[in-house]
């Protein structure tokens, strides 16, 4: 067997090895083009404010519900209401955990109204969201102790976190919500079950 | 005296003698072609910066929803952008993270497909009941289906870009995000890049419009609107869904069961009639019923109508060709005699799905659900012509 034909042969094997990785064709590259510039990490720093579920990606910083009730006022009050009952139907209700909500039967009756405390599945949603998104006439202002601050305000006024708590990385992502579980993945797949 | 106002009246030309406009020569050419003054076709509810705004589904013929009617829903507003300094960013799990220029993204292999983008919440004022009462007999096509728009789009498949990059094997997600004034986000199951996702930078024939993600979209075909972010200036790859809010706290469903269902991407099949419709009146004779059906898994296998509230049902005409994940046209010829009846459409997608009942979907998800209403609706035909809602199927 010549040398060429070995070697042929053995990447054919290490291709199939990959194969057998579990992925799917499909991801096979097919070829690139040598476009687009490489980015550098202060331009990937600069854009990726995103928050996971687990923690990843949340800032070094820290706040207090006492401190996140002072921002509050002055920054979401005038939309969210001067105790998270929003104003429908443009800004949310945020605060609320009466009981004629609780126990997640928002499917039965679409007036019950959801808030942070009954609905939200991830306490760092709260955090993601406020700091990419809020105030809405100044999105993107607010220093991250203010964004843990109000996020440890929303989460203690719907008796997530006690009040004292001194919220930062570790404390949030250590959060775990009351209705988390109630969240299930997509299981329509077309066919002539309607689901 | 306002652009618009003017370009009109040029239009209609010189005053022709006894209004005859053969009798008058006609209007020069213009830069920018307007409607005729007597079309009035709009979008509406307008002037919310996070709201949505329905496309007038009544007043369009064949497929194609024209690019200024797209519907609207955007969640901070429509961006100024200069499509000079924007870039598209793609890191995460990938060997080398680069950024995209427009013209950078213009020299891949480019592809034209026809899609439809409809909003999760499409239907939602048929829906009835709930947060926004009891359905209103008044709707129009326009009020009850119109957060859907078909377009023919111009991009690269996103798998090509992601290439470029090099995706680790160990990435599952991508997160999408587009450059408004909320940075709205949403994480996607990898495997759409690989099937039939998008970058796309064209809307018939022209650039993006600035309220359809100018200058450039995520397309996602058949999925729910909000997945397919506009103004896209980043992709991360990762492991697991980031969880944004708009994955959580909205765009989530509901269930009967005490659940909700989330990562509900795919927009079920679903047809409306959009004439006769309300506020239209009848004449007894023959006329035919027209309207649009379209399935987020595919191709339109058939339409059914029904002009005897829902006692016998017959097969529409589809007019070709049939594209998967894009609005189909269908029609009918009805010859009215003047009883009161309902009229009904019913479509069947390739995958076998049966457009439900509202009864059959509240059965299964409870009246309280938010997103993805697809029900059968139907208009009920009054003896004296007028035509009006009915959404109790």
């Amino acid at each position: 067997m010549s040398r060429r034909l070995l070697r042929v042969m053995s990447i054919c094997i290490l291709a199939s090895c990959r194969n057998r990785g579990g992925d799917t064709d499909a991801r096979e590259p097919q070829r690139t083009y040598g476009l687009g510039a490489t980015a550098t990490a202060a331009q990937i720093a600069a854009v990726d404010v995103d928050v996971g579920p687990d923690g990843a990606g949340l800032p070094p910083g820290h706040g207090t519900p006492n401190e996140g009730q002072v921002i509050y006022a002055r920054q979401c009050a005038s939309c969210h209401g001067d105790r998270g009952e929003g104003k429908a139907p443009l800004y949310p209700r945020l605060v609320g955990r009466d009981p004629i909500a609780e126990g997640f039967r928002f499917g039965q009756d679409e007036r019950l109204p959801k808030t942070i405390g009954n609905y939200w599945p991830y306490a760092t949603t709260v955090f993601d969201y406020v700091r990419r998104a809020m105030p809405l006439n100044a999105p993107g202002s607010l220093t991250n102790d203010e964004v843990y601050a109000v996020t440890a305000f929303l989460l203690s006024a719907n008796q997530i976190v006690p009040g004292e708590t001194i919220l930062d990385s570790a404390k949030l992502a250590a959060v775990r919500m009351p209705y988390a579980n109630r969240f299930v993945k997509d299981d329509r797949k077309g066919g002539r079950e309607v689901r | 005296m306002s652009r618009e106002r003017e370009s009109a009246e040029v239009l209609v030309g010189q005053s022709a003698p006894d209004g005859d406009p053969t009798k008058a020569p006609g209007a020069p050419t213009t830069p920018v072609g307007t409607r005729s003054p007597s079309i009035t076709s709009a979008r509406g509810p307008t002037g919310s910066s996070s709201g949505s705004s329905f496309t007038p589904l009544q007043d369009f013929s064949g497929t194609i929803t024209p690019s200024d009617l797209h519907f609207e829903v955007h969640h901070a507003g429509v961006p100024a952008i200069d499509p000079a300094k924007h870039t598209l960013l793609i890191h995460g799990l990938v060997d080398k993270p680069l950024l995209f220029s427009l013209a950078d993204l213009k020299r891949f292999p480019q592809v034209t497909r026809v899609y439809f983008i409809e909003c999760a919440g499409n239907g939602v004022l048929g829906w009835g009941d709930g947060l926004f009462g009891k359905p209103n007999p008044g709707l129009t096509p326009q009020q009850l289906a119109g957060l859907t728009s078909n377009s023919e789009w111009t991009g690269v498949p996103l798998k090509i870009v992601l290439d470029e990059a090099g995706v680790s094997r160990r990435a599952k997600w991508f997160l999408a995000e587009g450059g408004d004034a909320c940075l709205m986000a949403r994480s996607i199951p990898l495997e759409k890049a690989y099937d039939d996702a998008l970058i796309v930078w064209a809307q018939n024939g022209e650039a993006l419009r600035p309220a359809q993600g100018f200058p450039m979209r995520l397309l996602l075909p058949g999925w729910e609107g909000s997945a397919n972010v506009k103004w896209l200036r980043r992709l991360e790859l990762g492991t697991r869904p980031w969880m944004t809010r708009w994955e959580t706290a909205t765009y989530t469903d509901p269930l009967a069961n005490g659940t909700a269902r989330q990562f509900s991407f795919e927009m079920d099949a679903r047809s409306v009639i959009t004439t006769p419709a309300h506020p239209e009146t009848i004449t007894r004779g023959w006329r035919q019923i027209s309207g649009l059906a379209w399935s987020g898994r595919g191709k339109i296998a058939r339409v059914e109508i029904s002009t005897d509230s829902g006692q016998t049902w017959s097969r529409a005409r589809l007019e070709e060709p049939v594209r998967s994940k894009a609005h189909t046209r269908f029609t009918h010829m009805w010859d009215w005699k003047g009883e009161e009846t309902i009229i009904y459409s019913r479509a069947t997608d390739e995958t076998g799905y049966v457009q439900p009942t509202r009864a059959q979907l509240i059965r299964v998800r409870g009246a309280g659900t938010q997103y993805h209403f697809n029900p059968i609706y139907g208009w009920r035909v009054l003896p004296n012509g007028r035509v009006f809602f009915f959404g109790a199927t």
